[in-house]
């Protein structure tokens, strides 16, 4: 309401703005804070791949006993390479059958026909996106940062298991790997 | 709702050192006075209007036939950035807080708004983000081109230099909107006449006053959001980039936090606007004041929780999808709720339709359209068929056109005669309905086709079989803008006071303070508080 004398009103109107430029600032930096969150909640549900770029501790014999013969799921590999770069990527075996809880080895090459030395970064992203949590893996190139010499092709394993706990609706999935430059800009995570 | 039982104060100006505007152009430079600002925020988002406008007719003229005949794809998709930017930030927006401007303090009993100064500084650094927004179409390698959007990596990897003058842009945008609202926001808590308790309200000042919180909430984070943009694209920061360690689909949970309640600020003051004019020329209340308000308020909390509705197709895991997809047509709830009130309101009323009336009703019409529209985009499995078609692009338009523009024309053939004090001229305002609804239509209703045979949005060309459609649309698309001139005819006519002298009470039906004062309204109104009982 209206006040009577015009200082009052001054004091009661600079207290609100004071509050409402408060929240803009914390709307501001909420903004900000959704990127850590968004990782948070990815690292947590296990979406978008986070929790593949990482070689699963605590492996017991225990996981691999527990192989299920009852269903095969099968897995695509994709591979892609960023554009503008002299590299083939590619996927030797791009579709395998397995049970889960067995233990798979694929195999991988990247070749760099310039003559410079690259150093590369593989990002994997898997779908349908709640898989990724399913999908164990004990050895991956894209654990690391590669160093691939002009004109050569290197080979690479990728050692994984499903978890037999994967949902039974999930017959299917893709494993998708792009590949990257690191230079100053890119400083790669590796979770 | 309320009554005066004395009359206003500026009548008796005597009492009063009043003094009336200056001369010339300081008179706008440097006015605190709402009305004045409200003037240049409504001449502003006009004018931003046409200039959206005349972008939207290269569009349809390229997209009038299959083929690309008179633009280059990038300057296609220059037009399609800029045009979505300058309706949304320019036009429709600034057109609001113009009204607000206006309206409010007249609505409330406030004798201006509660920060004048504010107000300039929000009104005066508006016209030059579009002057930057505008030029940057000029730079080397052209303006913006990546959708109104600025989806990652469009805008960050694949964009132009000039991305820093739309960062820059967005940045004025927001902060005057965010300037405008803590002004609005300040106003109705604090500068309401004695008596005027928050239920006694006008309608489109509650209206206006959530739409206010829902603008700062969210204009903050679109300001985060480009400027995360801008840092990814020249200061080597990864928020977006994979290969860094970000991710682009965590640009469109940002973008769309912002975006979905951004939608709701362009509809809510709309509403209010119809809640006003509806019950004038129906001659009964509002049918459900209160539910009007918990409607809109709980139409602004739910807007927060329905973003991911625009990102079906980016592979959320089902459940996320079913949660967003309960969680939108829940909105349809409290919308549905207001339909019903105006329709009751209008239910054995005395009704006469009026220009303002005439468009009010459209807009209950269309926009109830573009509510069926959207709810069947809410249908997760379906949004995949529909997703970027011009099916998405006819419902906005609907909710968009027919109805924030119809019911910004409906305020505006309202309120103008109490702004002029001249009666407009009807023939011109009833060529402008007829004219505008019928094109419109043409316009806007034979995309939901195309898009549902699978014309996908933002492109310059498509395969012949949509030619038929595309060439009735572009038609529409030219009547429709060429409508527009008569209500600029109109406007100009009445701004020189070409017109009957009109009462203080232009409509038999009207309620409220506004139509206690005389018209035109007097350069200072309510300098002493009404009595309202
Ligand atoms: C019943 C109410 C509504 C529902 C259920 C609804 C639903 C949706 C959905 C699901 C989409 C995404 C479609 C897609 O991209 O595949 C969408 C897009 C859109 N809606 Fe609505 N909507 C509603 C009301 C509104 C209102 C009131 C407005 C604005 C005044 C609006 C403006 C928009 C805009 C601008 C887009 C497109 C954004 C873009 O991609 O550029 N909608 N709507
Ligand atoms: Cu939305």
């Amino acid at each position: 309401m209206l006040k009577r004398d015009s200082n009052a009103q001054q004091k009661a109107n600079n207290k609100i703005v004071a509050r409402l430029a408060l929240v803009v600032v914390c709307m501001f930096a909420f903004g900000f804070a959704l990127v850590p969150l968004y990782d948070v909640f990815c690292d947590l549900t296990g979406l978008n791949g986070r929790s593949i770029q990482r070689a699963d501790a605590g492996l017991t014999a225990d996981d691999l006993t527990q192989v299920d013969n009852n269903r095969k799921v099968k897995l695509e590999f994709v591979s892609f390479s960023k554009a503008g770069h002299q590299w083939r990527f590619s996927a030797l075996e791009p579709v395998v059958r397995v049970h889960p809880g067995e233990m798979q080895n694929v195999r991988f090459t990247i070749e760099n026909t310039s003559s410079e030395t690259a150093f590369v970064q593989a990002i994997p992203s898997v779908s349908p996106g709640q898989a990724g949590l399913y999908l164990h893996k004990t050895e991956c190139f894209c654990f690391e940062q590669q160093k691939i010499e002009g004109k050569q092709k290197v080979e690479f394993v990728m050692r994984f298991y499903l978890d037999s706990a994967l949902p039974k609706d999930i017959s299917q999935m893709t494993l998708a790997y792009t590949l990257y430059a690191v230079d100053g800009n890119t400083t790669a995570r590796v979770n | 709702m309320t009554t005066v039982t004395t009359a206003n104060e500026s009548a008796t100006p005597q009492e009063h050192e009043h003094h009336g505007p200056e001369k010339g152009i300081k008179r706008w430079l440097y006015t605190t006075n709402h009305k004045d600002i409200g003037s240049l925020y409504l001449w502003f988002a006009f004018i931003m209007f046409l200039t959206g406008g005349a972008m939207a007719m290269v569009i349809r003229a390229e997209l009038f036939q299959p083929g690309l005949q008179i633009v280059e794809p990038h300057f296609f998709n220059q037009m399609t950035t800029v045009h979505g930017l300058i309706m949304v930030f320019g036009a429709v927006m600034p057109a609001f807080t113009g009204l607000a401007n206006w309206m409010i303090p007249m609505m409330i009993g406030a004798p201006d708004m509660a920060l004048p100064r504010m107000n300039n500084l929000s009104f005066w650094i508006l016209p030059f983000a579009f002057a930057i927004l505008l030029a940057s179409l000029f730079v080397e390698g052209g303006g913006p081109a990546f959708g109104w959007t600025f989806y990652a990596p469009l805008s960050t990897t694949y964009s132009g230099d000039s991305t820093a003058l739309f960062v820059f842009s967005v940045h004025i945008m927001g902060i005057s909107s965010i300037m405008g609202a803590i002004n609005v926001i300040v106003t109705i808590w604090n500068m309401r006449a004695p008596g005027m308790t928050w239920m006694k309200m006008p309608l489109f000042v509650w209206t206006w006053f959530i739409t206010a919180f829902l603008l700062i909430a969210v204009m903050p984070v679109l300001a985060g959001a480009v400027t995360m943009v801008l840092t990814d694209k020249f200061f080597g920061t990864s928020f977006f980039d994979a290969a860094g360690g970000g991710d682009p689909v965590m640009f469109q949970h940002i973008f769309w936090f912002f975006g979905h309640p951004e939608v709701y600020i362009m509809i809510l003051p709309a509403f209010g606007i119809i809640s006003t004019i509806v019950p004038t020329f129906s001659r009964k209340k509002l049918f459900g004041y209160a539910s009007m308000v918990y409607a809109t308020a709980s139409i602004a909390l739910l807007s927060f929780v329905v973003w991911a509705h625009h990102m079906f197709t980016t592979g959320m895991p089902v459940y996320a999808e079913l949660f967003f997809m309960y969680c939108t047509m829940l909105i349809s709830v409290p919308t549905g709720v207001k339909v019903f009130n105006w329709v009751a309101t209008m239910w054995k009323g005395a009704i006469s339709y009026e220009v303002p009336m005439m468009f009010s009703v459209a807009f209950i019409i269309l926009f109830t359209f573009g509510g069926f529209s959207g709810l069947m985009l809410a249908i997760t499995p379906v949004d995949f068929q529909y997703h970027d078609t011009y099916f998405v692009v006819a419902h906005f338009h609907y909710v968009l056109v027919t109805g924030a523009i119809f019911s910004l024309i409906a305020a505006t053939y309202y309120w103008l005669p109490k702004w002029t004090g001249v009666m407009y001229d009807i023939g011109l305002a009833k060529a402008h309905f007829w004219c505008s609804l019928i094109s419109v239509n043409v316009l806007f209703f034979p995309m939901h086709f195309v898009g549902l045979a699978g014309m996908p949005r933002r492109i310059p060309d498509y395969s012949v079989q949509f030619a038929d459609w595309n060439q009735i649309i572009s038609l529409g698309g030219f009547a429709f803008g060429l409508s527009q001139f008569i209500f600029l005819a109109l406007l100009i006519k009445a701004c020189r006071k070409q017109g009957e002298p009109v009462d203080a009470k232009v409509w038999d039906g009207a309620e409220g303070l506004e139509w206690e004062v005389e018209s035109p309204a007097p350069y200072h109104t309510f300098t002493k508080p009404p009595k309202i009982d």
